[in-house]
């Protein structure tokens, strides 16, 4: 699979996840996310550049549990429960988000 | 799902072999799944912990941070066997600082690593329900 952005080519896996990880832009972002229909807003991007911290820090994309708890504790409690998460990202904070951001898919995410 | 005692040793060094990553994943996997885990740094494994890796010269990922990652899966007990540490001239201090943040504590900073000699080792081995070796 391949994303087609600016005339050059991006190279995706077969889940959609970039392959490679340091070719991340926003405008990547953005292309992912409107080919699922989604318009990225301020909220989204609040976790997406979460995910993007996370990553750098420990080299793992979070569990959707982990997710859940840290935006909570940085962002406040109503939005660190899965009902705010799952109504940004309705495919699953983990996977969707973290597709989004550039990252890997979740360790444990099935 | 109901909740098990799983303890994860680990006996070798980070690099060369795949062992450590391996082990590393499978517990992120097991505490996604909300089960009670702990693990065990014995002989070269106590490697895995240690502070200022440097994997430029061998030309493999660096996971080491991802050790700091533990505590927010809500895995907290670190069990590193004192003698492994000594036979290797090693001291606590040359361990990474790793911590888990009590939420029920208004998210205080708590060490995970428990120092424990092999008797002690073997007393937290013998109550575990599942134990992996890597």
């Amino acid at each position: 699979m391949a994303l087609e952005i600016d005339g050059q080519s991006i190279e995706l896996d077969e889940e959609g996840y970039l392959v490679d990880l340091s070719a991340w832009t926003p405008e990547i972002a953005k292309a992912l996310a409107s080919g699922e229909d989604v318009e990225l807003t301020d909220e989204h991007w609040d976790i997406i550049n979460f995910l993007r911290e996370y990553y750098e820090e420990y080299q793992i994309a979070p569990a959707v549990r982990v997710l859940t708890k840290a935006v909570g504790k940085r962002l406040g409690k109503d939005k660190g429960n899965s009902k705010y998460l799952y109504s940004l990202f309705p495919y699953g904070p983990g996977k969707q988000a973290c597709k989004y951001a550039g990252l890997p898919k979740p360790t444990g995410c099935v | 799902m109901a909740t098990k005692k799983f303890m994860f040793v680990n006996r070798k060094a980070p690099y060369g072999t795949a062992y450590a990553l391996e082990s590393l994943e499978v517990v992120l996997i097991s505490a996604a799944f909300e089960q009670d885990v702990s693990l065990a740094f014995i002989d070269d494994g106590v490697y895995q912990i240690t502070k200022g890796q440097d994997t430029t010269g061998i030309g493999q990922k660096n996971f080491s941070n991802t050790y700091k990652a533990l505590g927010d899966y809500e895995v907290n007990k670190l069990y590193v066997e004192k003698e492994s540490l000594e036979e290797r001239g090693l001291t606590q201090d040359d361990l990474m600082d790793l911590v888990w943040e009590d939420e029920d504590d208004d998210w205080a900073e708590k060490p995970s690593i428990i120092m424990v000699s092999r008797s002690e080792m073997a007393d937290v081995m013998a109550e575990q329900e599942v134990t992996l070796s890597f």
